[in-house]
């Protein structure tokens, strides 16, 4: 198991690695003069020289590479090339808004999701299991987008109501205007992960219902109920519950747009301007801590598969 | 190879073995998976809006047809945008650009994954390693800031956003395709190939690839519609294809911005969008269903 999961550690660094390259690379590559954009298109030749110089981008490629990741180990972000805000502190400040949309949207996947998966594979092909499964396959096929903006225009063509859109409050300072602000979103980004989760908790349910210690368990004359939720479950909620770890990375992917849309003040809407901007300092940290959550998320998952199951460590 | 596939898939009833025609093997199919069905149908309807465009429309794409901002009406179907634009029209219009985009993207990036995995798998060794950390790497990136990433390094145009969903379809197919590869080298009959001194490349040509074709078809049916939904994305952020095409994200994104708000600007796009993305959906689950027996009744 130890050799397993130093390997396994071992291959995730050096993905991280690689990502860190591939990142840095493509933010370079990008059309645009950093500070041009920041000083705008009057500014003398001195004055770009000198804004060059000061954001270090006078010297060689590696240099910067390995000052940027020295940065990043040592948790130093260094300022964002327009706002010239430390984006560290940025980072603080946007951290919560993005934790709180994720953790609601994970609430609803959970709350939701599960649920109706169990009623669809225990009412399997009666018409419960179909109207779950509509919803789910619908669920997959709507642009979160498109939801977002009805659910934006809708209210304000028909009612005049116009929900606030200038950033995100404060759970603790004022929390019915924070809920109001964020329930409607997280609701529209759980839209995809609430669907898979529904189908992946029917199948694998429906998986462990055709096994013969069920059978036992039914022979024995237990009721419905235990059998669904003390012997089933169990056994079919592991790999649903991967599927949430990994929904959480695809998430991070998914609130660049809902965060842009709510305007909400958030990592995604962040790293959304700032790769449209050409905010290197901004982007290229973001994008790979983004990244290195979604490999070490990758990484627990088979590290707890290959503790629970000894075959897939030797293949 | 689909064909000979199915076509020499045989049914066995009191002990004769019979061999189907293709079209009862069709209609059998559509029984077995009426959703499936649905999904072809939705899609033919698609294809044949987006192939007789100028025949279905009676208004330009960019023609100032009536009045601004008309609601639907008999004339203007989904009404008029704030040029007074045919939203109808636009609507139908926007169904070339995104079968164009997905269609040209996905076959693109299946046929390079295809080819990508199917060598890694059947080589293994370095090469594999190498492709395999590269795979890993790309898979990483969540998608929509990977494609944010590559279209900010080329001009906005209809090919550039076909090249970089292509780029991020590729890893995707890499890595299923491999994981099959390294099965099928596996099997006796590839042992027996290379007894009888095939070369790798005819071994790979010959017997991976086409046995990955299947696989591969069902991958890149439900990646058609994650490919409309990446353009439809890209589009309602304003990267995607530009203007003067039509295109159902950015309509979506104007009828956000105008006023006075305009519902049906938003909403006959989002409805195009999500019909599509469901029939590739349905169509892809059901060839699944038909093509790989293992996963069978598994959604």
């Amino acid at each position: 198991m130890l050799t397993y999961a130093i390997r396994r550690t071992v291959m995730a660094l050096m993905i991280l690695w690689f990502i860190s390259i591939v990142v840095f690379v493509l933010m370079r590559m990008m059309p645009g003069d950093p500070a041009l954009l920041q000083q705008g298109i009057q500014a003398t030749p001195e004055v770009i020289e000198r804004v060059n110089r000061e954001l270090g981008l006078d010297r060689p490629m590696p240099v910067q590479y390995a000052d940027w990741l020295w940065g990043i180990l040592t948790l130093d972000l260094g300022r964002s090339v327009l706002s010239q805000q430390n984006v560290t502190d940025e980072f603080m400040v946007r951290f919560p808004v993005s934790l709180q949309l994720m953790v609601l949207t994970l609430f609803w996947t959970v709350v939701l999701g599960i649920p109706f998966g169990i009623i669809s594979a225990v009412r399997r092909n009666r018409w419960p299991d179909y109207a779950v499964r509509l919803t789910a396959i619908l669920a997959l096929a709507v642009p979160s987008f498109w939801i977002a903006t009805l659910v934006l225009i809708l209210p304000q063509q028909q009612w005049g109501y116009a929900p606030r859109l200038d950033g995100a409050v404060s759970l603790f300072e004022n929390p019915s205007q924070n809920l109001k602000q964020f329930i409607p979103p997280s609701l529209v980004l759980a839209f995809a992960p609430m669907a898979s989760v529904m189908r992946l908790t029917r199948s694998s349910l429906l998986e462990v219902l055709r096994t013969d210690y069920i059978r036992t368990a039914r022979a024995k004359g237990l009721t419905d109920r235990v059998v669904v939720f003390k012997h089933a479950m169990k056994n079919s909620v592991i790999p649903v519950v991967t599927v949430i770890g990994l929904q959480v990375a695809g998430l991070l992917g998914g609130s660049v747009i809902i965060e842009q849309i709510f305007n909400l003040n958030g990592l995604g809407q962040y790293v959304y301007r700032a790769i449209l901007q050409k905010d290197f300092a901004v982007a290229q940290s973001l994008v790979l801590y983004t990244a290195g959550a979604v490999v070490f998320l990758n990484l627990a998952v088979d590290l707890a598969y290959g503790w629970l199951d000894p075959r897939i460590r030797y293949s | 190879m689909l064909d000979t596939i199915q076509g020499t898939r045989t049914v066995t009833r009191g002990g004769l073995t019979a061999r189907r025609g293709r079209l009862v093997m069709l209609g059998r199919t559509a029984r077995r998976s009426p959703l499936g069905a649905l999904g072809l149908v939705l899609i033919l309807v698609l294809l044949f809006a987006g192939v007789f465009a100028p025949v279905i429309t009676q208004y330009e794409v960019n023609e100032f047809a009536g009045l601004p901002n008309e609601t639907p009406n008999s004339t203007f179907w989904f009404g008029t945008d704030k040029f007074g634009q045919d939203l109808f029209s636009r609507v139908v219009f926007g169904a070339r650009i995104s079968l164009q985009v997905s269609f040209l993207s996905v076959i693109g990036g299946t046929v390079v994954g295809l080819l990508v995995g199917s060598f890694s798998g059947y080589k293994g060794g370095w090469m594999d390693t190498v492709v395999q950390r590269v795979v890993d790497t790309l898979i990483a990136f969540p998608a929509l800031i990977l494609l944010l990433m590559i279209v900010r390094l080329l001009d906005p145009s209809l090919r550039n956003v076909i090249i970089v969903i292509t780029i991020v379809i590729i890893p995707g197919v890499a890595r299923v395709v491999r994981g099959a590869a390294l099965a099928e080298r596996n099997n006796q009959y590839i042992e027996a190939a290379q007894a009888l001194g095939a070369t790798d490349l005819r071994i790979l040509l010959r017997h991976i690839i086409p046995n990955m074709l299947p696989l591969a078809i069902v991958i890149s049916t439900t990646l058609l519609g994650t490919a409309i939904l990446a353009e439809a994305s890209l589009s309602f952020l304003g990267l995607g294809v530009p203007p003067p095409n039509p295109s159902w994200g950015a309509d979506i994104n104007t009828a956000r911005n105008s006023f006075p708000i305009n519902i049906a600007q938003a909403f006959f796009p989002g409805l195009a969008i999500t019909l599509t993305v469901l029939g590739f959906n349905l169509l892809g689950d059901g060839l699944r269903d038909v093509l790989d027996p293992r996963l069978r009744g598994s959604s």
